[in-house]
């Protein structure tokens, strides 16, 4: 087989502080470029011939122009679900990277066996079936169910869940956890520790050398965790429409709800595209975020937003 | 360039560091005087407790018991941010996502240091280290010997009354190590502040230090100047790490040494003994006919030549089963592996240690000679 590749990528070895860069990337040639047919067939027949055509419908049915669109700029209920789309996307988020960043670095300190359980806990619940875990909030939900049980062990009282925003961000959060874990825990694990010694030593107490050292270079990780949670939360349909209600609607249950009840392709198209320009938006401005100094020498922070769109 | 201080004194006593309970001491009761303003260098092979020594030092491991005074001061209690002490360490530990004027005015930032102030005393700092004008360059745009060299700014811009170096250069090539060998001994005369450095490099101690303190399994074996470690070892263990030697074991009386196969005069105690010296000490000569007065000579059997250019290195076997190697630098006398030649030394020349064979450092013996 007569492969001709331009450069011969440098062995392996471990960094050498003097040499200059390896040459790490080669050139998409010849043959190679076959490697990426399966996929790149895949994306095209799958999702960007559905993807232009719903894009075309949109503009096009149920009569041609920007009908649709205009709709969705004047209708106060797309606002609202927009809006609470957006919102909920967000609280989310705020509240993954909350738990997840300490759970991380946790798992950096912890013995590698506490380590193995502390992982399994965030992995057990990603590898089970949406489904299940879905219904099974609902389950813990309900008015007398194990969540108001300890609410009320506490002394808060029974608090309306199931149905509501609350409710609905919490199995969420939980559904999207590991998404946050997974990449801080890899950006943390990257992170010398004697980064922070170097800095105590040079007197920051141990909270600036947190704030200075460890944060900015951890927040890669952060930034790719949140993009991905964020970008998910907003087209979520399951946890949404079983554990909220169609009161509390998110924009892909209304998307749904054009399709599979209104038949009306042009306006489901026209949301379709709005939730995928709000969500290049997102990822765009989470890329200027990246690209400053907090994820220099780092290309995790962009190789992970990247891959979420 | 930091202010002129005067360099602090650090005083170890019985300083013990143990991992776990039940296992032997990693650093066990050593006491230790630095002086101030001395260049002190912690030298020991890997595990021998300089580097644990070093941290508890820092900061960075808790003491088990002993004191540190830093001045008279217990500090062994004290967070690292409070001791006030500079740190270089082997990685750099350079702030990636700061350049490198950034990571300088680190230090004087957790001061409170005026803005001017810090501007001014990080441009003089890096014309100290001699990277005036790379000050906006980010550590990965830097070479090993640039990134170290901002680390070494960094640790003394805010004048702290001692550095403590972890195998500054240990990361870096024997040519760059040379280079940044003198910058730090420069640097320890311009600043006149107490040097803490760890090594496990014999050479760079002897280079740099005003005294080394040689480390063995935890503790201190010996605390000299360069010239009494290699001239007056006190065991086997040092007379082996510090440069080569050749080491004849047997029973002294009276000034001779029988090693089973040959006697040899020395000066030490009766008894067990080992006789060091160093193959610089020795000569060589071509035949039985010369024959040196007044002084040691052993018949041997050349086993290797080495040529190093301004001398060769001998190894030998002398005819009482020893092991030798000596260090030859007159191009008079040819010699081939299998030759017969005759070695002798003055007879003051050499040191009586302990025979502790066990105490042989494994990396410095003379068998390993032709690798070093």
């Amino acid at each position: 087989m007569a492969v001709t590749t331009t450069e011969v990528q440098a062995p392996r070895t471990p960094p050498d502080p003097h040499a200059g860069p390896l040459p790490r990337t080669r050139r998409l040639t010849g043959p190679l470029v076959l490697l990426a047919v399966p996929a790149l067939l895949t994306v095209l027949i799958f999702f960007v011939v559905p993807a232009l055509r719903l894009l075309w419908l949109s503009f096009t049915t149920p009569e041609p122009g920007l009908g649709n669109y205009a709709a969705i700029a004047t209708d106060e209920v797309t606002h609202t679900v927009v809006l609470r789309t957006l919102g909920m996307a967000a609280v989310v988020t705020v509240a993954c990277v909350l738990v997840a960043y300490p759970y991380a670095y946790l798992m950096t300190i912890a013995t590698p066996r506490w380590r193995t359980v502390l992982l399994a806990i965030v992995l057990i619940p990603f590898w089970t079936s949406l489904m299940a875990r879905t219904f099974a909030w609902v389950v813990l939900l309900q008015d007398n169910g194990v969540v108001n049980q300890i609410l009320a062990a506490v002394g808060v009282g029974q608090v309306r869940l199931l149905g509501t925003g609350a409710g609905v961000t919490l199995a969420m959060a939980q559904v999207m956890l590991p998404f946050v874990v997974l990449p801080v825990y890899a950006t943390m694990r990257g992170i010398d520790r004697r980064l922070v010694a170097a800095a105590l030593s040079l007197g920051a107490r141990p909270s600036v050398a947190f704030a200075r050292v460890y944060l900015p270079l951890s927040f890669p990780g952060v930034a790719a965790g949140a993009t991905l949670v964020m970008v998910m939360s907003l087209g979520f349909y399951v946890t949404p429409s079983l554990v909220g209600s169609p009161q509390q609607s998110m924009l892909a249950q209304f998307i749904s709800v054009q399709v599979n009840q209104l038949v009306n392709f042009g306006a489901a198209g026209a949301l379709a595209v709005t939730l995928l320009v709000v969500t290049l938006v997102l990822l765009a401005g989470v890329q200027v975020l990246t690209r400053t100094r907090g994820a220099r020498g780092n290309g995790l922070g962009s190789g992970m937003t990247g891959g979420a769109a | 360039m930091p202010d002129r201080t005067d360099g602090a004194s650090i005083r170890v006593e019985s300083l013990t560091k143990t991992f776990r309970e039940g296992t032997a001491p990693a650093v066990d009761a050593i006491d230790l005087d630095v002086r101030s303003g001395e260049f002190m260098t912690l030298l020991g092979p890997s595990g021998s407790g300089k580097t644990t020594t070093l941290n508890m030092v820092a900061g960075f491991e808790e003491v088990t018991s002993g004191r540190i005074l830093l001045d008279g001061d217990d500090i062994a209690r004290l967070p690292p941010y409070r001791r006030n002490l500079g740190m270089v360490f082997q990685s750099y530990a350079l702030f990636p996502h700061m350049t490198a004027a950034e990571n300088i005015a680190f230090p004087l930032r957790q001061r409170k240091v005026s803005k001017a102030e810090i501007a001014r005393r990080v441009h003089e700092t890096l014309d100290l280290v001699q990277l005036g004008g790379h000050g906006d360059r980010l550590p990965s745009q830097l070479s090993g010997g640039q990134q170290q060299r901002v680390a070494l700014a960094r640790a003394v811009v805010f004048s702290p009354r001692a550095l403590l170096l972890d195998e500054p250069l240990g990361a870096l090539d024997k040519k760059l190590r040379e280079t940044l060998q003198l910058q730090i001994a420069r640097l320890h005369s311009e600043l006149g502040i107490t040097f803490v450095f760890v090594t496990h490099d014999q050479e760079e101690a002897l280079a740099l230090s005003d005294r080394i303190a040689v480390f063995r399994d935890g503790r201190i074996e010996q605390v000299g100047t360069p010239f009494e470690l290699y001239e007056a070892p006190v065991s086997r263990f040092v007379a082996t790490f510090l440069g080569d030697s050749n080491i004849f074991a047997g029973t002294v009386r009276d000034g001779l040494l029988d090693t089973g196969g040959a006697t040899l005069h020395c000066q030490g105690p009766d008894g067990r003994g080992a006789l060091v010296v160093r193959p610089e000490r020795m000569t060589l000569h071509g035949d039985d006919r010369d024959r040196p007065a007044g002084a040691n000579q052993l018949g041997a059997e050349v086993t290797d030549v080495v040529y190093q250019g301004a001398f060769r290195r001998v190894l030998v076997r002398f005819d009482d089963g020893t092991p030798g190697l000596v260090r030859d630098s007159s191009s008079d006398v040819s010699v081939a592996v299998g030759d017969r030649v005759r070695v002798s030394w003055p007879a003051a020349t050499g040191v009586v240690v302990p025979d502790d064979a066990a105490a042989d450092s494994s990396d410095a013996t003379v068998g390993d000679g032709v690798a070093a």
